[in-house]
C-alpha cells in the first residue's frame, strides 16, 4: 500500500474515467447548487469505495454534505424545485456503470432496483393516502412486469421478512397506522422489495427511539448478511456507527477530512475534527464526571467555506503547523496507514502525540 | 451536575438531606377522549398516570423515557403549562396544583422552562433584546442598572455577545439560539429550571457547548435543573438523580451511578442496553443487548399490572395481576417491579413465565439471562445470608447461571426462586435439573 | 362514521334554525323597528289602494299581528309541515315546504325557487367543470415549471382573473359574444329541452365566472403542487425508480388537490344559492336573480326563501367536502 500515489484524487484506483474495481466509487464528486446567496458547495471533491456485503458508514453533521452526497448517487439530487440548475462533476461507479455522465433515464430504471433507499423519517417518506402493501407493490411492479397479485405477495412476503407481525393484515395499513418502528420496518421492505445490490440509508433510526433504533439496526444487518448487498448508512450518531460500520468517511464543510476503517477511525483518529466529535458525545458507558470537549464555534456555510482548512476556524491545533499553511492551503487526503486517509496539517507526530497524550485519556 | 454533586458531598451534606424544593405526589394528567353523538367521555389518553418524585435544591434529576411515555407532559404539568388531572405539586412547601393564573404569577419567576425546537420557540419578529428582556417586563421588574445592562450581562453569561441585543432570531444558529432561549429562561433568576430536550435538536458539536454551558449555569447560580430527554447518554452526563418512566409511571428513580451501573428495572436495562456505544470493539459484546419485542402499548388502554409485563422477559402472573409499587430497594434506588434485577426477587414465590415474557426472552442474550440470575440470586443469598446464613443458596445458583436458549431462559429466571417455590415451580424446577446434569 | 353525520346533521339543522331565526328578525323586526306597522305590511302585500277591511283580513290571515316569535313559528311550521291561508271566499294550500307568498305578486315562494334551480345550477355546474380542469391544469403546469415563461405569464393572467370584476368581464364577454358577433344564445333554454342550445346561451356566462374561478384555483394548485412536490413521500416515490410522470399524477397531485376540494365544495355550494351578479348580468333566470327581483320590490318570503336555499346549500356543501376528505385522506377520522 506504500507505494500508492499520497494525494485526494486517485486513492489507489484506477485512474479516472475508468471502471473501478469497487462496487460503488465515487470520485472527485462535486455537486454545487447556485442560489441568489453564492454558490452552495454541498458537496466539494469526495471521493470513496464501497464492496459489496460491506457497510460505509459517512458522519457529519447538518450541512455537511452528506446527505446530499446519498441523493448524488441515487440520481436525486436534480429532481426537486431546487434541483434545476445544479452543478455536478466527478464520476459515481456502481457495479460498472457511471451515473453522474448516464442519461437520467437510465439512473431511473437503477433506483429502486439496484440502489435503494431509505429515509430518516418514515411518516413523511412514505405517502400517507396509500396502504403500505400499495405503495410496496408499485415499487415491485415498477421494476418486474408482473400482476398487482403476484407483487401483494411478494409485499407480503417482504414485511414479513422484515418482522411486521401479521404481514396480510398490516399490507392493507395505512402509515398512519402503524408505529415508527414498524414504519421504518416497511420502509426497509420496500427498499429491498427488488432485492437491490446497494442500499443507502439516510438517518435511518435518528426519528427513532432506542430500543427500536437497536432492532432496526439489527435488522439492516441481518439483511446485509442475507442479501450480501453494499450498505452507505448516513449519520450523525457515532455510537451508530461504532455499531454497524466496517468503513468510516467524516465529512466535514463538503469534504472528507478522514476516513478509514471503523477501527482505525475510533482507536487512532487522525484529524481534530474527528477528535472534536468523539470528545463531544456523552457515553453511556462511563461515568464522566469531566466536562465534555466540545467543538469551539459554529460549522461552516457552505458558501463560504473558510480558507485553507475549512475546520482551522474551529481547529484548537490550527496553530502548531509553520506558517500560514492551515489558514491559505487546502490540505488534500493523505494516507496515513493502509486503507487509513486524513486531510490535516498537522505532522503525523503531532497527531500521534496530541491524540495519545491529549485526547484519548479525557475520553 | 457532577460537580456540584461532588462538591455538595464533600463539603456539605448528602444530596439527600438537601431541601426538597419540588415534591410530585400521585401526579395524574389524563386527555379525555370523546366520542359519539353527545360527546361522552369514553376513554383517556393516561399520558402521566400517577407519579412521584421530589427535586432538591441544588440537584439535576434526569427524566428518560422513549417517546409516548409522558415526560413531556410531565414537564409541561410541573411548570403548570397543563393542569394536572390529578395528584398534588409542592414547590417550596407551598402546594401549587390548582393555584389559578394569577396565583402562580409570582411562582413563574421562579420556575422557567427550556424548550426543545430553539427555532419554533423564539418569535422571529422581536429582536434578541426584547425576547430576553420580556420577563422582567412581564413580571415588573427592573433589574439593577437597567433591563438593557442585564440583558447584555446574561448575553455574555450564556456566551453571546453584547452586541447582539438588536438581532433576530433568525440570524442564529441553532446552538445560538439554544442559548438565547436560556438567557430569557435565567433572567429573572429563577430556582428551578425544567428543560424539555435542551439538547436533542442540536448537532452533537454543539450540544457539548450547550450541556457545558448548563452545566457552568448550575454552578454559577445554583441552580435546579430537571432534565427531560431521551438522550441516556445525555441525561447520564448531567444528572445527579434518574427517574425512568414508562407509559406514564415512574419504573426506577435513582442516583446516576447505581442506576447505570447497576439498574432494578427490566426496562431500564434494555434500554440502556440499546444505546449504541461509540466503541467499535464492543461490538462483538452484542450480547449485552436486551431487543425489546413489539412497541410500547397504547397509554389509552394500558396493560394491566405492571405496564411493562407485555414486553418483558421476566414477567410473571403476578406482573400481570398486581401493580408493583415504586419502592426503595437500595438506598437511593427506588424500583417498581416484582422481579428486579441486580436484587433480591420481590415475588418469589411466582415462578412460571407468562408465554409472551418466553418469546421476549428469546430476544434476550442468553448472557444477559444468566448474569441477570446469577446477581439477582447473589443479592438475594447476600440478603438471606445476612438475616440467617444458609450456604447452600449461593452454590446451587451456578446452574442456573449457565443456562441456554429460550426454555433454559426460563430455568435461569426461575432457579433461585425455584427452590422457595413449592407448587408452581415444580415443571421449570425438573427442568432446572435436566440441565445441570447435562452438563 | 354513522355517529358523525348524524352529529352533522344535527348541528346542520341548528345552524339553518339560527340562519333562519336571523333572517327572519333582519326582515321582519328590522322594518317594525324603523316604525313600519302591521298595517303597512299587510298594504304591500295587497298592492295598489286597498280597503280597511282588506288590510284586516290580510293581517289576521298572514298573522301580522301576531308577536313577531309566533310568526316566527307559524314560518318554521310552514316550511315543515305546509300551511293553510284563508283568503276569504276560499282558501289556498301551501304544501310542506312552505315559504309563503310573495308579497307583490301573490305568487308562491317554493315553486318558483324550484324552477329557477336548474337555472342556477347549470350554471355553477358549468362553469365549475371550467374553472376546475383549466385552473388545476394551469396550476399543475406553472407549479413543475415555477419561474418559466409559462409560470410568470399565467400567473400574471390570473391575477388580472382574480381582480377584473364579474359586471366587467360579464358585460365584456356579452357585449363581444352575444351582440357585436351573435354567437351565443341570448334566452336561457333548458338542458331538457334542446342541450345544445342551453350551451350555447350558457357559455359565455360559463367562462366569464370560470375566468374569476380558475385564475384563484390555479393560484391555489400551484401553490399546492409547489409545496408537495418537495415533500419527502415524493423523494420516496422518485427513489423507487417511478417515471416523473407517475410521480406527479399519483403521488403529487393526490395530495395537492385534496385540500383544494375543500375549497371547491364551499364555492360550489355558494354558488348554488345564486350567482347574483352573474345571472344579473346574463339575464339568466336563476335563484339569484329571483333575490335581487326580491331585494329591490322588498319582498320579504321570497328573500327567506333565497337566504334559506342558500344556507341549506352551503351546510349541505360542507359536510360533503368533510366526508369526502375522509375519503381522500386517510388519517382523517370522522369522530
Amino acid at each position: 500500500m506504500t507505494e500508492l500515489s499520497k494525494t485526494g484524487a486517485a486513492l489507489g484506483e484506477p485512474a479516472p474515467g475508468n471502471a473501478p474495481d469497487a462496487f460503488l466509487a465515487v470520485r472527485d464528486l462535486k455537486v454545487h447548487f447556485p442560489t441568489d446567496d453564492g454558490l452552495v458547495k454541498s458537496v466539494d471533491g469526495l471521493s470513496f469505495q464501497v464492496e459489496k456485503g460491506k457497510t460505509l458508514c459517512i458522519v457529519g453533521e447538518s450541512g455537511s454534505g452528506k446527505s446530499v452526497t446519498s441523493l448524488a448517487i441515487m440520481g436525486l439530487h436534480r429532481l426537486g424545485a431546487q434541483g434545476k440548475h445544479v452543478q455536478m462533476s466527478g464520476e459515481i461507479w456502481l457495479d460498472g456503470k457511471e451515473l453522474v455522465s448516464a442519461d437520467p433515464d437510465e439512473v431511473r430504471r437503477l433506483r429502486g432496483r439496484e440502489m435503494a433507499m431509505i429515509f430518516q423519517d418514515p411518516l413523511s417518506a412514505m405517502h400517507p393516502y396509500y396502504t403500505i402493501g400499495n405503495q410496496i407493490v408499485e415499487a415491485y411492479r415498477v421494476h418486474n412486469d408482473v400482476s398487482k397479485k403476484v407483487a401483494r405477495k411478494r409485499a407480503i412476503e417482504m414485511l414479513d421478512r422484515v418482522g411486521i407481525p401479521e404481514p396480510n393484515k398490516r399490507v392493507d395499513g395505512y402509515p398512519h397506522e402503524f408505529s415508527g418502528g414498524m414504519r421504518q420496518r416497511a420502509m426497509i421492505a420496500m427498499a429491498l422489495v427488488n432485492n437491490p445490490e446497494l442500499l443507502i440509508a439516510d438517518e435511518p433510526t435518528t426519528a427513532l427511539d432506542v430500543t427500536v433504533q437497536a432492532q432496526i439496526l439489527d435488522l439492516i444487518r441481518d439483511l446485509q448478511k442475507e442479501f450480501g448487498s453494499a450498505v452507505v448508512l448516513i449519520t450523525h450518531d457515532l455510537g451508530v456507527v461504532a455499531e454497524i460500520a466496517d468503513d468510516v468517511l467524516v465529512m466535514y464543510g463538503g469534504r472528507c477530512v478522514e476516513r478509514g476503517s471503523v477501527d482505525d477511525v475510533f482507536e487512532r483518529p487522525q484529524h481534530p475534527y474527528t477528535w472534536g466529535l468523539l470528545g463531544s458525545m456523552p457515553r453511556i458507558d462511563r461515568e464522566t464526571s469531566e466536562r465534555l470537549i466540545p467543538v469551539k464555534g459554529q460549522p461552516p456555510s457552505l458558501i463560504n467555506v473558510p480558507s485553507g482548512c475549512a475546520f482551522h476556524p474551529r481547529c484548537p491545533y490550527a496553530d502548531i503547523p509553520k506558517g500560514d499553511v492551515t489558514r491559505t492551503v487546502r490540505p488534500e487526503l493523505q494516507q496515513v496507514g493502509g486503507g487509513h486517509f486524513s486531510a490535516c496539517h498537522l505532522s503525523p507526530e503531532d497527531r500521534t502525540r496530541i491524540w495519545t497524550e491529549e485526547i484519548a485519556p479525557k475520553l | 451536575m457532577s460537580e456540584t454533586k461532588k462538591t455538595d458531598a464533600d463539603v456539605t451534606a448528602a444530596p439527600d438531606e438537601r431541601e426538597i424544593l419540588l415534591k410530585v405526589e400521585g401526579l395524574q394528567k389524563h386527555f379525555p377522549i370523546r366520542k359519539g353523538v353527545l360527546q361522552r367521555q369514553v376513554g383517556a389518553v393516561k399520558a402521566v398516570d400517577g407519579i412521584d418524585f421530589e427535586v432538591r435544591k441544588g440537584e439535576t434529576l434526569g427524566v428518560v423515557g422513549e417517546s409516548g411515555c409522558g415526560k413531556s407532559t410531565m414537564g409541561r404539568v410541573i411548570t403548570r403549562l397543563q393542569e394536572p388531572t390529578g395528584g398534588s405539586i409542592h414547590f417550596e412547601g407551598q402546594d401549587i396544583t390548582r393555584l389559578n393564573a394569577a396565583g402562580m404569577r409570582p411562582l413563574r419567576r421562579d420556575i422557567q422552562m427550556i424548550f426543545q425546537d430553539p427555532y419554533g420557540s423564539l418569535n422571529p419578529r422581536h429582536t434578541i433584546g426584547g425576547i430576553v428582556s420580556a420577563p422582567f417586563r412581564l413580571q415588573d421588574v427592573e433589574p439593577e442598572g437597567g433591563v438593557k445592562k442585564e440583558v447584555q450581562r446574561l448575553l455574555e453569561l450564556v456566551g453571546l455577545s453584547p452586541e447582539h441585543f438588536n438581532r433576530y432570531p433568525h440570524e442564529f444558529s441553532g446552538g445560538q439560539r439554544q442559548r438565547i432561549g436560556i438567557a430569557r429562561a435565567l433572567a429573572l433568576k429563577p430556582k428551578l429550571v425544567v428543560a424539555d430536550e435542551p439538547v436533542s435538536a442540536l448537532d452533537v458539536s454543539i450540544q457539548a457547548q450547550v450541556v457545558n454551558l448548563m452545566d457552568d449555569l448550575q454552578e454559577e447560580l445554583g441552580l435546579t435543573y430537571v432534565i427531560i430527554a431521551h438522550d441516556l447518554s445525555v441525561v447520564r452526563h448531567v444528572s445527579d438523580r434518574i427517574a425512568v418512566m414508562y407509559l406514564g409511571k415512574i419504573v426506577e428513580l435513582a442516583d446516576r451511578t447505581a442506576l447505570y451501573e447497576a439498574p432494578m428495572h427490566p426496562y431500564t436495562k434494555a434500554l440502556m442496553s440499546a444505546v449504541p456505544v461509540p466503541d467499535p470493539k464492543r461490538r462483538g459484546a452484542k450480547s449485552e443487548r436486551i431487543l425489546l419485542r413489539g412497541d410500547v402499548p397504547s397509554p389509552i388502554s394500558p396493560p394491566s399490572g405492571c405496564r411493562f409485563h407485555t414486553r418483558c422477559w421476566k414477567a410473571t402472573e403476578i406482573c400481570r395481576t398486581t401493580e408493583p409499587q415504586l419502592i426503595e430497594l437500595r438506598p437511593g434506588q427506588r424500583v417498581a417491579c416484582h422481579h428486579p434485577e441486580n436484587f433480591e426477587d420481590q415475588a418469589p414465590q411466582d415462578t412460571v413465565l407468562l408465554s409472551v415474557a418466553k418469546e421476549a426472552a428469546s430476544l434476550v442474550a442468553e448472557e444477559v439471562l444468566a448474569e441477570s440470575a446469577a446477581t439477582s440470586a447473589a443479592v438475594a443469598a447476600e440478603v438471606e445470608g445476612s438475616q440467617e446464613a444458609e450456604p447452600s443458596e449461593t452454590s446451587a445458583e451456578k446452574p442456573a447461571a449457565e443456562a441456554t436458549a429460550d426454555a433454559e431462559a426460563t430455568s435461569a429466571k426461575t432457579g433461585p426462586g425455584a427452590r422457595t417455590a413449592p407448587a408452581t415451580g415444580v415443571q421449570e424446577a425438573k427442568d432446572d435439573g435436566q440441565e445441570s446434569t447435562d452438563e | 362514521m354513522i355517529s358523525y353525520i348524524l352529529r352533522r346533521t344535527f348541528a346542520a339543522v341548528i345552524l339553518l334554525l339560527v340562519v333562519t331565526a336571523v333572517t327572519f328578525a333582519i326582515f321582519f323586526l328590522l322594518p317594525r323597528m324603523a316604525g313600519q306597522t302591521a298595517d303597512q305590511l299587510a298594504q304591500q302585500y295587497i298592492g295598489k289602494s286597498p280597503t280597511k277591511a282588506d288590510i284586516a283580513a290580510v293581517k289576521q290571515n298572514l298573522g301580522l299581528d301576531e308577536p313577531l316569535y309566533a310568526q316566527y313559528w307559524h314560518f318554521i311550521k310552514g316550511i315543515v309541515a305546509g300551511a293553510t291561508y284563508d283568503l276569504g271566499p276560499t282558501t289556498a294550500h301551501c304544501d310542506a315546504p312552505c315559504f309563503g307568498y310573495s308579497f307583490k305578486n301573490h305568487v308562491a315562494v317554493w315553486p318558483q325557487l324550484t324552477s329557477r334551480l336548474p337555472v342556477t345550477i347549470s350554471l355553477a355546474a358549468g362553469a365549475a367543470v371550467m374553472w376546475l380542469v383549466s385552473g388545476v391544469v394551469i396550476g399543475v403546469i406553472s407549479a413543475l415549471k415555477p419561474r418559466s415563461f409559462f409560470d410568470r405569464a399565467f400567473m400574471g393572467v390570473a391575477l388580472a382573473g382574480v381582480s377584473l370584476p364579474m359586471f366587467f368581464t360579464g358585460n365584456l364577454a356579452l357585449l363581444l359574444f352575444t351582440y357585436q358577433w351573435p354567437i351565443f344564445g341570448r334566452t336561457y333554454v333548458p338542458f331538457t329541452e334542446n342541450p345544445a342550445q342551453w350551451a350555447n346561451t350558457l357559455f359565455p356566462a360559463w367562462c366569464s365566472l370560470a375566468l374569476l374561478y380558475s385564475a384563484i384555483y390555479a393560484r391555489l394548485t400551484r401553490s399546492g403542487m409547489l409545496e408537495t412536490m418537495n415533500e419527502d413521500f415524493i423523494r420516496t416515490a422518485r427513489a423507487k425508480g417511478l417515471r416523473e410522470r407517475r410521480v406527479v399524477a399519483r403521488h403529487g397531485l393526490r395530495a395537492a388537490l385534496t385540500p383544494i376540494i375543500t375549497v371547491f365544495g364551499m364555492d360550489l355550494g355558494l354558488l348554488l344559492g345564486g350567482a347574483v351578479i352573474t345571472e344579473t348580468v346574463f339575464s339568466l333566470p336563476g335563484i339569484g336573480q329571483y333575490a335581487v327581483q326580491g331585494i329591490t320590490d322588498n319582498d320579504l318570503p321570497p328573500i327567506l326563501g333565497v337566504t334559506l336555499l342558500a344556507a341549506f346549500f352551503v351546510v349541505i356543501a360542507n359536510l360533503l367536502v368533510d366526508l369526502l376528505y375522509a375519503a381522500a385522506d386517510p388519517r382523517v377520522r370522522l369522530s
